[in-house]
């Protein structure tokens, strides 16, 4: 299954040990952020709209704070105005009045179930009879619910104040940014094309689906000091932005991560931490609010919905020679979607000499979009992926042939930032025409087989970590990287690595942002890429103080003494080499305890690229899509713990999938939205999949000490096109829309078989 | 959740009484996987919940050929799929039973639930329709019987009267040379509300060449579930063939109302009414066709 | 202030006496009143499985119980699935496959299992999928998870470790049903 190359001889790295939080978390022990409980807690619980687009004329709320029970009652009146600007917020730059407006709404609400009060009560149960008491007024405004219609000219206005730079300081717009992107020339390119595939594709908006729902408890000390317990991807994130919308200083709020529930990219923001401090500031009590999946679904942040018109041109030997892109994203309620990553990824496996992206973030009455792993990326594969395989077909060259000949390889130019240093991509298409599924043959009446890369940039961004030594030998690893997947057991094995210990030996613990350095989120697939550095330097250090000692108690200098296979060493008589475990006994008297510690800012992060190969039956009768087989290859850098790295592999094939088949948001002519549950909201099941085939690439990010790369997204980007394209491949019929549900797919069948012969496939001959 | 009371009555009679004299302000609890998500969303807010799980009499299920089926209406699917008499008289019920949700589901789902909160996309209906089932309903007048073709009025509504409450099913013994089916169409391979069910039942002659009589229900594809009479009528007497099947399936298609919603459009729904339909009669027909050597 | 009530079940096989409010949910009732903060909330609509706990011998969703039908019923939850001795193979088999990544779905999962197990202890990786499909993973797109089910039941069937014996309906095998239910619904 894994198909990495262990050849550095790592005595730790690339085995599979048993994690080390993995008994708590198969017993029921593991703390996530609903399960903390404290004395004197309240329950809190969040009023949303019922409409989608409305101005809000009065909030009355004494009928609910006199109901029996009812400790506090908030507003957004109860939160500072912040200036509608950006801000930097770390590596962030965040509009903080619009941040604030999305967790209680100022003056208008943009989105059914936008955040207008909450309350604390002494039980959940009496906090939501007490919202029913809650009475607002609503100036019900026309929704505005897609990308077109917020577009087109004389469309309603969500943001009275929003402008952008084309249109200038005195026009009203629904457009908060338009970015482009070229490269060459574009009609010189498409003249040179001897083939061409363009084509409008429309992706629905869908959610990052998360099992648990999102979650906080505050507390509020008189002295002005507060603790947020919240399950959270960037406790040092929860920090700044909740001081923010609260108006205090950071320094006085501690975060502390639970475990958290998944979150790929969902939990990078904040919705509930500030109103459970504001609450608990109000009452004295600790207040913990949740959030029902109704509430996820309707007021966290799902990723875009898009419009993507893609043109390709290539040679008739199937050389690519342009590619022009239009793309408009939902941002919802307030600007910040990622269509500036889809902008830059989209063709961004391919070495194109002449490019063109026009791209547009786009406010509609939606909610507010979050990350979604890889945000941006999936939307844009599915067209370029899609419209590629046409282009292969057109030439008659095998789709994996294809992308290896146009391959993006060092040196070739990004469609923005400096030219790709050392790159996998090709290794990974090599990975998937090399596999067994590859190589099996697919037989049967409408079934059919595609493929589909994908890339992501990650990130690596700043992170912290401290190793101490105890004097049993074993060591404690301090991060404050929240471990979402099993990256804490990835951590302990780095540290292990250099200190020649076991696994084992090695115990992490994520802290809270008291405890540790700053550390920036566990998202853009950097925590092995740069929490690892840190703890790998960190790692180092506590090799270095500890060399000190063995040079001490060897009378030697410390440049005489090594370290390797586990053991100190030095030349000379009577010089007995000694492990960790030994000199840690010794330390005391030695000069006292060690601790190594270490801060990145982590540069040269090394790009990510993977790719999906689907088998699928069609049934010609109803349009459902059976997921036969599926692999997936991607480039890690190194895999650290091969389990893991294939089960983020895995896990975000399925999601890919899920996004090709049956997910999407259902707004009705109001706004409304219909399907707030996962009953509707098809997320695969069980028996949806078939088991899900790995390739783990290694090809190194030059620099990192450990060549690591990243794991987290990619995996995600190609499989809705891959799905596209085996559907394709299985019963001739180009999906342009996201999902690929039965009523779409079975239409565009019967439409492509038309008339009378559609009637007769229909009638199952 | 507003503040609720909690009964638990031990027989028919208690429960009437206490759904009687509330009214509309109790409601029988069973499975409560309809009831509770209700409950908490606020969309029936009674102030008694009537435990109707610990009566007995709705909990059996008791098989004779000779008088058929009693199926107590608090049966949780479960019991169903694990009843042998239920697996291999009543296939298509059983089958619709095991389709419900999840196995969590299935563990406390119960087939008089799934009829009484009104849906038209309820799985359990079409089979009890294609079977010719009878509903038991006792009230404080009395009992009557109704068909359950005419149990749903509505979406959401039945023709349950204040005090009223489904006792059991009773279903015919099924005739030599007979079977049932049922298939659903969802978009992934569980957990999903049925975009379009359809329950069959046929009984072959002799010959097993030609249907003596059939009975075909519908799911979802109108504001309550459907008897689908004149497809039914189209199969009585005639020779098992596709076009015998073919007119079947139109007519079906005929009686159905669909909307369009978020499982599916309206266009979409009377297609697969067909193919199912289609699928459906043919299941049934095989079952039937076997079923000689295991009888 | 609503009236509680007194609530009397076999929990994990302790005699246990708990205080609820009749609108308060069994999964409320573990989490909140008794701590066994284990079984998770994901829905509330029984659509993902995650507050999946075994009551008389079958899996259920805790969210769509009433506390007071917990009365005289014995209940399994995730914290008594692991004995003095050791974890469930199930556990055990967890860890070893690496079946959990957020680890919010897997006590849900491992009660899924578990009482998959009970009832059939020779399930194939269809019968395993049925079984599992009303409890959502969005971490592990299920692989690890099927894999790992699969060497349990295999370790168990081998005698290294007891299993609980299981209620069987009259007729063909739990297996052999099931196969046949998912062939004729032209599902895998």
């Amino acid at each position: 299954m894994a198909a990495s190359a262990n050849g550095q001889g790592y005595r730790v790295i690339g085995t599979r040990p048993v994690r080390h939080d993995g008994v708590d978390k198969v017993t029921g022990r593991a703390k996530y952020g609903a399960d903390y409980s404290f004395p004197g807690m309240l329950y809190g619980k969040v009023l949303r709209s019922p409409y989608a687009h409305a101005n809000i004329k009065s909030i009355k709320i004494d009928k609910a704070a006199a109901l029996p029970g009812v400790k506090a009652v908030v507003t957004a009146g109860d939160l500072p105005a912040l200036a509608d600007k950006m801000e930097q917020a770390g590596e962030m730059a965040i509009n903080m009045s619009q941040l604030s407006a999305n967790i209680l709404a100022r003056g208008k609400v943009l989105y059914d179930g936008h955040a207008v009060a909450a309350v604390a009560a002494t039980s959940p149960h009496i906090a939501d009879e007490a919202l029913r008491l809650i009475e607002v007024d609503y100036e019900v405004l026309p929704p505005v619910m897609s990308v077109e219609d917020a577009m087109k000219p004389g469309a309603v206005i969500l943001l009275p104040g929003l402008r952008n730079k084309e249109e200038g300081p005195d026009q009203q717009t629904n457009v908060a940014t338009h970015l482009q992107f070229k490269r060459g020339d574009i009609s010189e390119g498409f003249k040179g094309a001897d083939h061409v595939v363009e084509r409008e594709f429309k992706t629905a908006m869908v959610h990052q689906g998360y099992i648990e729902p999102h979650n906080a408890v505050g507390i509020y000390n008189s002295d002005g000091h507060a603790t947020i317990y919240c399950s959270t991807q960037g406790s040092f994130v929860v920090r700044s932005l909740s001081a923010a919308v609260l108006g205090i200083p950071e320094g006085n709020i501690k975060v502390v991560p639970a475990e958290i529930g998944g979150g790929f990219g969902g939990k990078t923001t904040i919705y509930l931490e500030p109103l459970s401090v504001l609450l608990s500031r109000k009452t004295g009590h600790p207040v913990k609010l949740t959030m029902t999946r109704a509430e996820v679904l309707r007021a966290s942040g799902p990723t875009s919905g898009s419009t993507i018109r893609c043109k390709m041109g290539c040679t008739k030997d199937g050389k690519l020679v342009a590619a022009q892109i239009w793309m408009a994203y939902e941002a919802g309620g307030f600007p910040g979607s990622p269509v500036g990553a889809g902008a830059m990824t989209i063709v961004a496996p391919y070495n194109i000499p002449h490019l063109l992206v026009d791209a547009y973030d786009v406010v509609v009455n939606r909610p507010k979009t979050a990350a979604y792993r890889a945000p941006g990326a999936s939307n844009a594969a599915m067209a370029s992926e899609t419209v590629i395989d046409e282009l292969a077909d057109k030439c008659g060259l095998d789709p994996c042939d294809f992308r290896i000949m146009n391959g993006a390889k060092e040196g070739t130019p990004q469609t923005a930032g400096p030219p790709y240093r050392r790159i996998g991509f090709i290794e990974t298409v090599e990975a998937i025409k090399n596999s067994p599924h590859y190589k099996s043959k697919l037989e049967g009446p409408n079934r059919g087989r595609g493929v589909a890369s994908g890339f992501w940039f990650n990130v690596g961004l700043q992170s912290s970590a401290m190793v101490n030594i105890h004097t049993d030998g074993t060591a404690s690893l301090v991060i404050g990287s929240v471990d979402i997947g099993g990256t804490r057991a990835a951590q302990a094995m780095i540290a292990a690595e250099v200190l020649g210990l076991d696994a084992n030996d090695v115990r992490p613990f994520v802290a809270d942002t008291d405890s540790i350095g700053h550390t920036d989120v566990t998202g853009g697939s950097r925590t092995a890429f740069a929490t690892g550095w840190a703890t790998y330097e960190a790692a180092q250090d506590a090799v270095r103080q500890l060399k000190e000692r063995a040079a001490r108690l060897w009378e030697k200098k410390p440049e005489e003494v090594a370290f390797s296979n586990g053991q100190f060493t030095a030349q000379g008589d009577g010089v007995k080499p000694m492990t960790v475990k030994e000199l840690a006994g010794r330390l005391a008297r030695t000069g006292g305890p060690i601790s190594g510690r270490a801060t990145v800012n982590a540069r040269g992060v090394g790009p990510a690229f993977a790719a999906a190969l689907i088998d699928v039956e069609v049934d010609p009768q109803t349009g459902k899509v059976e997921i036969l087989r599926a692999t997936v290859a991607q480039d890690v850098g190194k895999a650290i713990h091969p389990s893991y790295v294939e089960g983020q592999m895995q896990g975000g094939t399925a999601q890919g999938i899920g996004w090709a088949l049956n997910e999407e948001y259902f707004y009705d002519d109001k706004g409304i939205l219909r399907n707030s549950g996962l009953l509707d909201y098809r997320m695969p099941t069980c028996l949806d999949l078939p088991l899900i085939e790995t390739c783990i690439v290694e090809v190194p990010t030059p620099g990192h000490p450990l060549g690591i790369r990243g794991v987290g997204e990619v995996s995600i980007v190609p499989p809705p096109a891959a799905v596209a394209n085996a559907i394709a491949d299985a019963v001739g019929v180009r999906m342009t829309e996201l999902p690929m549900s039965p009523p779409r797919l079975l239409k565009a069948m019967l439409n492509k078989r038309g008339g009378v012969e559609a009637q007769a496939a229909a009638a199952g001959r | 959740m507003h503040a609720i009371n909690y009964e638990s009555p031990k027989t028919v009679d208690e429960a009437v009484k206490l759904l009687a004299a509330h009214g509309e302000q109790a409601r029988p609890l069973c499975g409560g996987t309809d009831l509770i998500i209700q409950l908490r969303a606020g969309v029936r807010r009674p102030e008694y919940v009537v435990d109707i799980k610990n009566i007995r009499e709705m909990r059996r299920i008791e098989f004779s050929m000779q008088h058929g089926l009693r199926l107590g209406a608090a049966v949780p699917c479960v019991e169903i799929y694990e009843n042998g008499d239920m697996r291999k008289y009543y296939p298509g019920l059983t089958e619709a039973a095991h389709l419900i949700g999840s196995l969590q589901i299935q563990s406390r789902a119960s087939v008089g639930g799934n009829l009484c909160n009104g849906s038209p996309a309820a799985d359990t209906t079409p089979a009890l329709i294609a079977l010719g089932a009878k509903c038991r309903v006792v009230g404080p007048g009395g009992e009557r019987l109704v068909a359950v073709e005419d149990f749903c009025t509505a979406p959401g509504r039945t023709v349950l009267q204040a005090g009223e409450l489904l006792v059991e099913f009773q279903i015919p013994s099924p005739a030599r040379n007979s079977s049932d089916a049922y298939l659903r169409f969802i978009p992934r391979n569980e957990m999903d509300i049925a975009v379009v069910g359809v329950g069959a039942s046929v009984t072959l002659d002799l010959s097993d060449e030609r249907i003596s009589e059939a009975r075909i229900g519908l799911a979802a594809v109108g504001p309550t579930p459907i008897f689908a009479r004149e497809a039914s009528q189209a199969l009585a007497g005639k020779r098992i063939s596709d076009e015998t099947v073919e007119r079947a399936a139109q007519f079906a298609i005929a009686a159905a109302s669909p909307i369009d919603d978020m499982r599916g459009t309206a266009e979409f729904r009377r297609h697969i009414t067909g193919v199912l339909t289609r699928r459906t009669v043919a299941k049934a027909i095989e079952r039937a066709r076997s079923t000689q050597t295991s009888r | 202030m609503a009236k509680k009530v007194v609530v009397e079940a076999t929990i994990n096989g302790e005699q246990t006496e708990f205080l609820c409010e009749p609108r308060q949910s069994l999964l409320e009732a573990l989490r909140d009143v008794l701590e066994l903060t284990g079984s998770k909330e994901g829905c509330l609509t029984g659509d993902c499985g995650a507050c999946t706990v075994i009551v008389d011998g079958r899996p259920l969703c805790s969210c769509l119980m009433l506390s007071v039908e917990a009365q005289g019923k014995t209940i399994q939850t995730i914290e008594g699935m692991a004995q003095p001795d050791g974890l469930h193979v199930l556990q055990q088999k967890f860890l070893e496959h690496a079946s959990l990544q957020c680890g919010i779905c897997t006590p849900g999962f491992l009660m899924s299992a578990k009482a998959l197990l009970d009832h059939n202890p020779k399930p194939t990786e269809g019968e395993i999928r049925y079984a599992l499909a009303g409890n959502l993973c969005r971490c592990t797109g299920y692989d690890k998870i099927v894999r790992a089910v699969t060497d349990a039941a295999q370790t168990l069937a081998s005698g290294t470790r007891k299993g609980r014996e299981g209620r069987l309906g009259s007729g063909p095998s739990a297996s052999e049903q099931t196969d046949q239910f998912l062939q004729e619904q032209e599902v895998k």
